[in-house]
């Protein structure tokens, strides 16, 4: 057994093991809701509860890690308008899949979390956006549990007579991933296409319908009842500076055993890897995206000697982003998986602004080429060239995450474009296979 | 109100600028272009075009300047490496998948992609991969589509949303596969839907009628006004080897800003109507119609008029011009008929309650400037379709409606209005007398105040409901005015809805506008082209007989200018009373059919865009304009025609040089002449015959309209053509 077990599934995975863990039974009996009833009972006031979540370290989880106790204080809280809380839920960054296991397994925390924010922003009103793919089995488990939240009387109006309001509503979108940005959220949550909006205002002045609104992502939310519970230091303590606390990371790819693993950040990535039973078919490490399709790839070497936490991963010249740790082996030709990232960028872009609208189509057609046999040396510099043009100048990040895989690709596996533009498209992992085809995996 | 400023640096030059603005504007203001867009001045901001991205000193990425508000210290760079790399890498992406037809596009020459590519554009595209294509819409007979140029700025999607108040067009599809378009295919129906030509920077969205007419830069620029209702919307008229090919706006910000309706841009069709009268013509002895020189027909209209008019004083010759004649015509229409010893003039074709004239204003006006419509508080509007009347208006009523405005309507049937409405009465005819009596009423509670005992019999048993004390209510306070719309006018007992307007405005403390028909109602009164006020407002000693008499009872003779009687007026058997009559002479543009049935002399005059002359709008404004385009065949400037008619017929002072000078002896008139005399003896009464009241589509108003094919063809002018069949 290794050295991480006693620190797995501390908080957002925490009722995991046992019985039923969704069910309100289950989470009252590990402590749930009891932050949220001695709130309600002692009207603690809201700057403590904000200094709280600030002083945790806990950094938002939806992939831009930016401190949520900051973001909440940010929030007119005494402004006599209304104010929301909203969850994103709308996990869709590929790779990523922890949102999914809070809703199935641990709702109850991503419920009193959302209430905690709404109390501590003065936002009688949460709304809960679940993707669209999620109709299955989430939505429904985290239905239940607002039923069974309502029926004790945790939500609702004047809440156990305390005189505070809280109401927790579903809303499921159509399965686009550029509804998981904040702005595109709210548009879509309005009923409207989900297009990014421009910034500022932000969400806090002008969010949902005009109002002010806090988006904070579904672990994030999730994250906080235990901090309360637990003490911000504790949560703060488990990892290193700057990366308070745990984080579900979602290992996938060429992994014996891929799936979510809760630990402390700051966590060795060979000790991750380790957890995810290490490399498949006896091959070796070859990159690993650490954070999600759209942050920069990293190449496995370094990785190895990477701790997974916001500085370490920053140094190494990626990010956290949403935790979601890619994988890849020998075997894979990083050309063909860059095709595959920028296929999905031109798929999801909104449209709305120019660089990403067509940047993205024109990378993806430029890579197409490539495999295709018809590149060029020259069509390597193009292909930086527009990935530069995109990062930067777009309304929402969606331009910078197309961009950045080009941009690590072309700096870490150069050589890999090269052999195939110079061999008519072959792959250097399969020099030998005909053109545009890759070793079977 | 005290507005802050803060201090920036533009380029390195240090300028002022409230607090707030968006960069984009503190740089046009400042002389800094920056190129865009999706930015419009007058539509909520988009930045999705990314073109006018400008380097901001410690920003780490440039920032869009349209949506980018300034704040103290700030340094702006608009033209340095980092910007002028953003904005040509935003020209690249524009470029890719434009299509590079400029040569057999109308936009060629204005357009805007066009102009910044030669500044921000390659000479040579990197992109070889397949280019878009868009399959076209169709959004009806007033705008023509080449999707496949649209750069999806989205200008034409947010004018629906924030301009017309209603979305007729939005975008579907994501990524590349983002389209413009109507959802479900439909036309584009809104009255100032045209004006998203314009708006559309490149040539996705362009004039249908003009299409492949002529290049932008083969025509000529000349200012005009438009002829078809009293806001006097200021036009640009394109002309090409003296053809008027098209009109689009000329910004003012203190009439139209940057709009205009859609009958001011494709009006102009009607110039080129099959029914066009060329040449002067008289009927034969036999009956027939012959084309014939001008002397001719000018002695036979001379003959005509002096034959009907001599010895006849005022029982002499009828005189009816259309309100959107200009201010020179019809001074000069009023001239002959006065020297011809006539007081039967008018130019109110479809008015039909005439008994409280006496009591009219100098002029029928808005009671207010148009610009400060949108700053209105509260507004009562009876009987106005105002959509249709005076669309333009109807777009400054919402903005002062989506300001907060309580605006309230009494009509005798629903409108759509597309903005926010405090209370909309609808009742019938008959029954709106009785409403307006209840808002009265209601302000006269409010205000113990008593009424003029003249209005006793309208109020007498009157109940005001919760509606009637609202409006009152909204009336009480800010800036507030009422109207009389068009419909009003019509009616039957316009004289008596006046009244009880006139007590209300008074009670309130509003003022009271009256919406009249035609461009130029304001200048017929100035005119004098009435039969109960002289030129200057001077109340004539013996009234002559109104539009209404002149059609119900036949005189000996007529001279229509420019009007259609039986199209322009309402009066029932208008074309059997012109028959009677022994002598029909028109000054006129188009011999249709019935025109060839009631007349004898066939004047061919210039009309819209080909006559210099003066329009006289709503808030009193005076616009003179000068001709742009050639009349056909020997068609003559109408006061041109009138002045050699004064001289056969040997009246003084017929010797104009040019519309200028007559334009100034009627101003010089109306500076002089004292208004006196404009008090009314009229008394209202309960039993004043209600007649049906009708609303016109609002593409048959006059007789350009009506020969516009492409305004015919549209949903509205349909509608109206199956309703009223010609």
């Amino acid at each position: 057994m290794g050295a991480w077990d006693d620190k797995r599934n501390l908080v957002c995975l925490e009722p995991i093991k046992l019985e039923r863990p969704w069910t309100l039974a289950t989470y009252t009996g590990i402590g749930g809701y009891e932050s949220w009833k001695k709130m309600l009972a002692e009207k603690t006031p809201r700057e403590q509860i904000i200094d709280a979540v600030k002083a945790s370290g806990l950094r938002g989880r939806g992939g831009a890690g930016f401190p949520m106790g900051v973001k909440w204080s940010f929030m007119p809280r005494n402004a006599p308008m209304q104010k929301y809380v909203v969850c994103n839920s709308d996990e869709s960054e590929p790779g990523t899949c922890h949102d999914r296991d809070i809703l199935r397994f641990n709702p109850h925390a991503l419920i009193e979390g959302m209430a905690i924010g709404g109390y501590a922003m003065n936002a009688t009103v949460g709304y809960n956006y679940i993707r669209g793919e999620f109709l299955g089995e989430p939505v429904p488990r985290f239905e239940a549990a607002v039923k069974e939240a309502y029926a004790a009387g945790l939500l609702g109006k004047n809440i156990m007579g305390s005189g505070v309001d809280f109401d927790l509503y579903t809303f499921v979108g159509a399965g686009a991933y550029i509804c998981g940005e904040e702005t595109a959220l709210l548009d879509s949550l309005e009923g409207k296409q989900g297009k990014p909006r421009f910034k500022p205002p932000f969400p806090a002045a002008f969010g949902l319908y005009g109002a002010p609104t806090t988006i904070n992502n579904c672990q994030s939310f999730a994250s906080v009842p235990t901090i309360l519970r637990k003490g911000p230091q504790w949560f703060a303590a488990l990892g290193p500076v700057n990366s308070g606390g745990t984080n579900i990371f979602s290992v996938s790819g060429h992994v014996n055993n891929p799936g979510n693993f809760e630990v402390p950040l700051g966590i060795p990535f060979a000790d991750l890897l380790d957890m995810a039973g290490g490399i498949w078919k006896a091959r070796h490490i070859k990159a690993v995206i650490p954070g999600g399709s759209s942050v920069p790839v990293v190449p496995g070497e370094i990785m190895m000697k990477t701790n997974m936490d916001y500085d370490s991963l920053k140094a190494s010249g990626s990010s956290v982003g949403s935790a979601a740790v890619i994988v890849m082996d020998e075997t894979t030709c990083m050309v063909r998986t860059l095709e595959r990232l920028a296929r999905f960028y031109m798929s999801e872009s909104c449209g709305q602004c120019t660089p990403c609208r067509e940047g993205t189509g024109w990378l993806n057609r430029t890579l197409k080429r490539i495999l295709a046999g018809q590149g060029t040396r020259e069509h390597l510099g193009l292909l930086l060239d527009v990935a530069n043009r995109i990062e930067g100048h777009t309304i929402c990040a969606l331009g910078d995450a197309a961009a950045w895989p080009v941009q690590s690709f072309l700096k870490h596996y150069r050589h890999e474009f090269e052999f195939m533009v110079d061999h008519a498209g072959r792959s250097i992992v399969a020099p030998d296979a005909a053109r545009g085809t890759q070793v079977a995996a | 109100m005290s507005a802050e400023f803060v201090n920036v640096e533009v380029n390195g030059v240090a300028v002022k600028a409230p607090k707030g603005e968006m960069i984009i504007r503190v740089t046009d203001a400042n002389g800094a272009y920056i190129p865009r867009f999706c930015y419009h001045d007058k539509l909520p901001i988009a930045a999705n075009c990314r073109m006018c991205l400008v380097e901001v000193e410690k920003a780490p990425k440039p920032l869009p300047a349209c949506a980018t508000p300034v704040a103290e210290g700030m340094k702006i760079f608009t033209r340095s490496p980092k910007a002028i790399a953003a904005q040509k890498a935003t020209m690249e992406f524009l470029l890719i998948n434009h299509p590079l037809d400029c040569p057999i596009c109308d936009q060629g020459g204005e357009c805007e992609l066009q102009d910044l590519a030669v500044g921000f554009g390659r000479d040579i595209s990197r992109y070889h991969e397949r280019k878009r294509v868009v399959k076209d819409l169709s959004l009806g007979p007033l705008v023509s589509t080449d999707m496949t140029r649209c750069i999806h700025c989205t200008r034409c999607v947010r004018f629906g949303q924030e301009i017309a108040g209603i979305q007729e067009l939005g975008t579907t599809g994501r990524g590349e596969n983002m389209q413009i378009g109507t959802f479900v295919e439909h036309s584009v129906d809104h009255e100032l839907s045209g004006n998203i030509i314009d708006l559309c920077p490149v040539g996705a969205l362009n004039s249908k009628p003009f299409r492949f007419h002529a290049r932008a830069w083969e025509m000529t620029q000349h200012p005009l006004v438009s002829p078809h209702d009293g806001f006097g919307s200021r036009l640009y008229g394109h002309v090409l080897r003296g053809k008027l090919m098209r009109v689009v706006p000329q910004p003012c910000e203190e009439i139209n800003e940057t709009w205009i309706c859609d009958r001011d841009r494709y009006g102009y069709e009607g110039l080129a109507a099959a029914d066009r009268l060329t040449a002067p013509r008289v009927r034969a002895s036999n009956g027939q119609w012959q084309d014939a020189d001008w002397d001719t027909a000018l002695d036979a209209m001379a003959k005509g008029l002096r034959a009907a008019s001599t010895g006849r004083g005022a029982d002499g010759a009828g005189y009816m011009a259309h309100p959107s004649s200009t201010l020179e015509e019809l001074y000069l229409l009023a001239r002959l008929a006065e020297g011809l010893g006539s007081s039967n003039i008018d130019h109110r074709l479809r008015q039909r309650d005439f008994r409280d004239q006496g009591g009219d204003p100098l002029v029928p006006h808005l009671s207010l400037a148009i610009a400060d419509v949108d700053a209105l508080d509260a507004l009562l509007i009876v009987g106005s379709n105002l959509r249709a009347e005076l669309p333009m208006l109807a777009h400054r009523v919402r903005k002062a409606a989506r300001r907060g405005a309580a605006v309230s309507f009494l009509n005798p049937q629903r409108y759509e209005y597309l903005f926010p409405t405090a209370n909309v009465l609808v009742a019938n005819p008959a029954q709106m007398l009785h409403e307006l009596a209840g808002v009265l009423g209601a302000a006269l509670e409010a205000g113990a105040a008593a009424a003029p005992a003249s209005l006793a019999p309208l109020l007498a048993g009157v109940a005001p409901n919760v509606a009637h004390k609202a409006i009152a209510a909204s009336l009480a306070k800010g800036q507030r005015a009422i109207w009389l719309g068009a419909l009003a006018l019509r009616h039957s007992a316009y004289a008596e809805l006046r009244a009880l307007a006139r007590e209300l405005a008074r009670v309130t403390g509003a003022t009271l506008g009256e919406l009249a028909e035609g461009a130029n109602a304001a200048g017929a009164y100035l005119a004098g082209c009435t039969p109960h006020r002289a030129a200057g407002g001077m109340v004539r000693a013996a009234y002559g007989r109104n539009a209404r008499q002149m059609l119900e009872e036949p005189l000996p003779g007529y001279l229509l200018l420019g009007a259609e009687p039986w199209a322009d007026g309402l009066q029932p058997h208008t074309l059997a009373t012109l028959e009677r009559a022994r002598f029909v002479g028109a000054i006129a543009s188009y011999a249709s059919p019935a025109m060839l049935q009631v007349a004898q002399v066939l004047l061919p005059a210039a009309t819209f865009a080909e006559t210099s002359g003066t329009y006289v709008n709503l808030e009193g404004r005076w616009q003179s304009f000068a001709g742009a385009a050639r009349p056909p065949g020997s068609a003559r400037p109408a006061w041109k025609i009138l002045r050699v008619l004064g001289n056969l017929l040997d009246l003084e002072g017929f010797e104009y040089q040019s519309s200028e000078i007559v334009r100034d002896e009627l101003r010089a008139a109306v500076e002089r002449a004292p208004r006196l005399g404009y008090e009314s003896a009229f008394v209202p009464t309960r039993s004043a015959a209600v007649e049906t009241l009708r609303d016109l589509p609002m593409y048959r108003l006059d007789p350009l309209l009506r020969r516009a094919p492409s305004l015919q063809q549209t949903r509205a002018g349909l509608a109206a053509a199956a309703e009223y069949p010609s």
